[in-house]
């Protein structure tokens, strides 16, 4: 389905919280980069598992847990075909910063099997050391934990990409990351002693790819980047980056909370060893997200929590882990949830992702052009083509965090401040911006609201700037 | 409630044209607070003089709603003493600002006070320190 102002307005009733009024006015929710409304249909898809369906998964033999059991796996038979994976494939997490942290804590072992087996007396298990720090499972030939020589463990490239030289201790991200996207990695980096490297980006907020190519060497272990900045909109070449990665032997990461709500994504074309995103960005229930990771990879690597559910088999002394994706879901999970983000997925793929991106495009044009007719406007977002659905700016002499209060007060949504993203404002000299970022169900009328806000607001400051 | 109200003449004059702003020469203590939800920023320069203070400035960047209330707590604070300061309240900020501050921005109007109280603490600590 094409679509245009028309069907917008149409698409925007089946959003029951769409029809509020906010002092009078229709509200105008331009903050999809944060969250997304929700369709009836998904509000009746999670409503209606608790009223007809509701038992909990792989236990009961009783219908009502084989009913359950059942749309919590064609949930992710459904994520799975969307992304263009395999059920087992899709990991459900509460978030897209949860299926980061499970990467972050888990990883190390992908790299263990780097070990030389001759000259570490722990190598060659599969859940031995993490990056040669320490042994979890107590293997080491003298007992005690601790790897006879942990820099084999570190220093070994994998033998299987030649004879480079050097530690392969170093995790790539980009300049635009999300803390979420940042601060697991701080943490790996400080556990492991592993360096951390950002590739810089451009005047024009894009991300400078020869840099990238001087970032990404054989000495880097995992390359993490985000596919669209949720702070500019840039959308990376994410292709690419994958490509360096695998090139080099690195895992390859993208954080894609930003894009899979809104252009198509199929991570055999992206050659992505992983990739998160979350539920309730893209019209699905808050607290359930996902984790796509490579089949072979997620067999090496160790699960992230452990308990019920994620176990074949248990003793008083140790357990076996299920088959995936039960060995990185340990618990009773999100069902509800997840069956939400099923109905999410297939309202999104009536209307058709390649359609969404399209209109998002030409309400961006359209808040572009208007945006810069207002005189002291400065918009801090990548030139059209490289930048989707998200427009970042401030007002000379108005503080984001003002603007987006005076936007409030016409029903206006916005999100003022650093965006989860405080480096690159720092970098930028910025305290904030405003963000304005749109989805399947705004119109042009919302981009005139806002427009016409942002002149109101500009009136209540005066014509002055102010001396900070 | 109307944000727009939060915004009167008062309240833009002291964003515009912020009092005490800058930094201070032979400061005896600062303190640097900063709010992650907005992005405000504030560190607060005091010089105290037998237990009072002589001068004060702050510096930094901040939403209108912070810059104002620096200003015009920085200004209600001079010559008083440290153990004044340390008794100030949220109420005494509200009453300077003389608006309705929404709970999403309280934070935004508290941190000058917040700042100082740190600076004065600090202040009051040396002092024990050296006694």
């Amino acid at each position: 389905m094409k679509l245009n102002d028309m069907i917008a307005k149409k698409l925007r009733k089946d959003f029951p919280l769409l029809s509020q009024k906010i002092n009078g006015k229709p509200i105008i929710f331009v903050d999809n980069a944060s969250t997304t409304q929700k369709p009836e249909e998904v509000i009746e898809a999670v409503s209606g598992f608790y009223e007809n369906t509701n038992a909990n998964v792989h236990r009961g033999v009783y219908l009502l847990s084989e009913e359950a059991t059942k749309q919590y796996e064609e949930a992710h038979a459904v994520v799975a075909r969307f992304i263009n994976a395999s059920p087992e494939e899709i990991i459900f997490t509460k978030n897209t910063t949860e299926s980061i942290n499970l990467l972050a804590y888990t990883l190390g072992s992908l790299f263990a099997k780097d070990c030389g087996a001759e000259e570490c007396g722990c190598a060659g298990k599969e859940y031995d050391c993490g990056f040669g720090d320490r042994c979890d499972d107590g293997s080491c030939e003298d007992g005690s934990g601790e790897c006879r020589d942990s820099g084999c463990c570190e220093s070994e490239s994998p033998k299987e990409n030649g004879s480079q030289s050097g530690k392969r201790n170093e995790i790539v991200l980009t300049e635009m990351e999300h803390h979420s996207n940042l601060v697991p990695w701080q943490q790996l980096a400080r556990r492991s002693g592993m360096i951390l490297k950002f590739i810089r980006m451009n005047d024009d907020l894009t991300l400078d790819y020869d840099d990238a190519r001087r970032k990404i060497t054989s000495r880097a272990a995992i390359v993490s980047a985000v596919h669209i900045s949720n702070a500019f909109g840039t959308v990376n070449d994410v292709e690419l980056l994958c490509g360096l990665a695998r090139e080099n032997g690195a895992i390859s990461i993208i954080d894609a909370a930003q894009s899979v709500p809104h252009i198509p994504i199929d991570v055999k074309r992206i050659k992505c060893d992983f990739l998160a995103f979350s539920g309730h960005k893209m019209l699905g229930p808050t607290g359930i997200g996902v984790l796509y990771g490579r089949k072979e990879l997620l067999q090496k690597m160790p699960p992230f929590l452990f308990g019920g559910d994620m176990i074949s088999a248990v003793s008083y002394e140790s357990a076996e882990w299920n088959a995936l994706p039960m060995k990185f879901e340990a618990g009773t999970p999100d069902i509800s949830g997840a069956v939400g983000l099923a109905a999410a997925i297939k309202y999104l793929q009536r209307i058709g992702l390649k359609n969404i991106s399209a209109w998002e495009h030409e309400l961006l044009d359209y808040a572009f052009k208007k945006l810069k007719s207002i005189p002291g406007v400065m918009i801090h977002s990548p030139p059209l083509k490289h930048c989707s659905s998200i427009v970042s700016f401030n007002i000379k002499g108005i503080h984001p965090h003002d603007l987006a209060s005076l936007l409030a007060d016409k029903g206006v949504c916005v999100r003022g401040g650093h965006h989860c993203a405080m480096p690159v404002m720092d970098k930028l000299g910025l305290s904030g911006t405003c963000r304005a970022s749109f989805y399947l169900y705004n119109t042009l009328e919302d981009i005139d609201a806002l427009i016409a806000a942002i002149i109101s607001a500009k009136k209540i400051f005066g014509k002055e700037g102010s001396k900070n | 409630m109307d944000n727009a109200a939060m915004y009167r003449e008062n309240i833009l004059e002291h964003y515009q044209h912020p009092n005490n702003k800058g930094r201070l020469i032979g400061a005896t203590c600062e303190h640097r607070a900063h709010n992650p939800l907005c992005g405000d920023d504030i560190t607060i320069q005091l010089k105290i003089k037998g237990g009072k203070v002589e001068d004060v400035k702050f510096n930094g960047i901040g939403c209108a709603i912070n810059t104002a209330a620096a200003s015009l707590l920085t200004d209600s604070v001079k010559g008083k003493k440290v153990s004044e300061i340390m008794k100030l309240k949220k109420e005494d900020v509200i009453s300077l600002l003389q608006i309705d501050i929404s709970p999403v921005r309280l934070k935004c109007a508290l941190l000058p006070l917040e700042a100082l109280q740190a600076a004065a603490q600090k202040a009051a600590s040396d002092k024990k320190a050296r006694t």
